[in-house]
């Protein structure tokens, strides 16, 4: 069967089986070998990927039931060449070891904080309970999703004190002064 | 490597469509929803199937959480993170958030729908649990029209519906009746696992009385049946830990666990009655909390 939907913002299309896993088809039909392929069970974590917008074990998903809809992997985090907070996060505090749940947990990171930009670390903790690290290195990626979150909580206060400067220096341009 | 055997996939875009691909394809096509029961069964190779019919495009028409003045309706396609996230559920029947945030892990819960579980009918199960103990009724709709069962009627056996050929599960109704509230507790040996055992417990007043209460227990038996002996235990009575004690001795008595890598038949009845304990003691602090926090409303009903 023909199936076509979206990755990272590409349309493809391509003729596969209807019993082919998502993550199969993401790493063997595109090449796209970032999402990784773990337990098979639903268990482990590590295949995550968003489907319209949210986070799904592609292990549990055929490329099939993926036909139409949006698919972001961790290829898709990085933005004109400037890595997602949550990957710099993972890179200033050690968020990985041997690398192999990385990009589970950090696509799972980005739906939680885009979802609650301040979580607690029990949110944290909650968020990434499906997914299993076995290095078990669960207190440095718990610090690099807090990294994450406090790096863009900066940016964004940074940028709103920007616009107030503009805002301030637009009026004193046009006032009676 | 974990494949499913070939199958042809078919995706349906309305009730009635798929109703209508089930009755053309009969026995050889199964419905699948969220697929993280399914698709696992799938790839064991113990389910096996021609025709696979895809019904997440009927979220739209059936993933709804209606709470109305004497009922809750929620629609087959209702996924689990939408009833854990549910405001107004939580309020009529705090059960549901107790047992949402212990099944499975959060990205499961974003795929994962009620229809699907309770279909699925594993005595291990939890929202079967909590439909059981809630007195839940399944609308079954097939080519002919629709049929209402009880959850008793609904379970058949160990992964048996009343589901045929042909149709679908599309609701599950749920009665509400005034001054009540219900609890659910799980005892799991890892964040996402199955249930060791799980309790669900729901209670309704009469002043200082109990008028009526339900417990449902899953992991315990071959299906999550509720006990009848315990409410009738219970009806009448005023609560107290000795009435919680006596119908945690009937929960332990009443099932039916066998010792597997998750417990001893001996630690299992023990869960039963100390899980049905707490469940009846949380539904009842519940019931008196809503009546402090909300006099307006349990006075003028």
């Amino acid at each position: 069967m023909q199936v076509t939907m979206n990755v990272n913002g590409n349309e493809v299309t391509g003729e596969i089986e209807a019993r082919l896993l998502l993550v199969h088809y993401l790493r063997d039909h595109l090449g796209l070998t970032g999402t990784h392929w773990g337990c098979d069970t639903s268990n482990c974590g590590t295949c995550v990927v968003w489907m319209d917008g949210e986070p799904v074990k592609s292990c549990t998903v055929l490329a099939a039931m993926a036909g139409g809809r949006k698919i972001r992997t961790v290829e898709g985090l990085e933005q004109n060449g400037q890595l997602d907070p949550v990957q710099q996060g993972f890179t200033e505090c050690h968020g990985l070891q041997c690398g192999f749940c990385t990009p589970g947990m950090m696509m799972t990171a980005r739906a939680l904080l885009d979802r609650k930009p301040n979580p607690s670390e029990h949110e944290i903790r909650e968020a990434i309970s499906g997914q299993i690290c076995r290095c078990t290195g669960y207190a440095t990626i718990v610090r690099s999703i807090q990294w994450a979150a406090a790096h863009e909580a900066a940016s964004a206060a940074e940028a709103a004190v920007a616009d107030a400067s503009v805002t301030v220096d637009s009026v004193g341009v046009g006032g009676p002064s | 490597m974990q494949v499913p055997a070939p199958f042809e996939y078919e995706r349906a875009t309305s009730v009635d469509h798929a109703i209508g691909l089930l009755g053309r394809l009969g026995s050889s096509a199964r419905l699948v929803a969220g697929g993280h029961s399914l698709l696992p069964m799938m790839k064991l190779r113990l389910v096996n199937l021609e025709y696979l019919i895809d019904i997440n495009d009927l979220h739209d028409e059936l993933g709804y959480v209606l709470v109305e003045s004497s009922q809750v309706r929620i629609g087959s396609m209702a996924r689990h993170r939408e009833l854990l996230e549910s405001d107004a559920l939580a309020e009529v029947f705090p059960i549901f958030r107790d047992a949402e945030q212990v099944i499975a892990d959060p990205v499961v819960r974003n795929r994962g729908t009620i229809g699907g579980s309770i279909c699925q009918a594993d005595p291990s199960e939890d929202l079967s649990a909590v439909c059981t103990t809630l007195g839940a009724s399944c609308v079954i709709r097939g080519s002919s029209g629709e049929r209402v069962v009880t959850m008793e009627d609904f379970y058949r056996g160990p992964y048996e519906t009343a589901v045929g050929d042909g149709e679908m599960l599309v609701e599950v109704r749920i009665p509400i009746r005034a001054n009540g509230s219900s609890a659910y507790e799980k005892v799991e040996r890892r964040a996402g696992d199955w249930a060791v055992v799980s309790a669900g417990a729901a209670v309704w007043m009469d002043g200082a009385t109990i008028s009526d209460a339900r417990v449902g227990l899953a992991a315990v038996g071959p299906n999550t049946a509720g006990i009848p002996a315990i409410s009738e235990a219970l009806r009448g009575q005023v609560p107290s830990e000795e009435l919680y004690a006596q119908a945690g001795v009937i929960a332990a008595q009443s099932c039916v666990p066998v010792t597997d890598m998750r417990g001893s038949v001996e630690y299992k009845r023990h869960l039963a009655a100390e899980l049905t304990k707490r469940t009846l003691r949380r539904s009842v602090a519940r019931i008196s909390r809503s009546r402090r926090t909300a006099p307006d409303r349990t006075e003028g009903s």
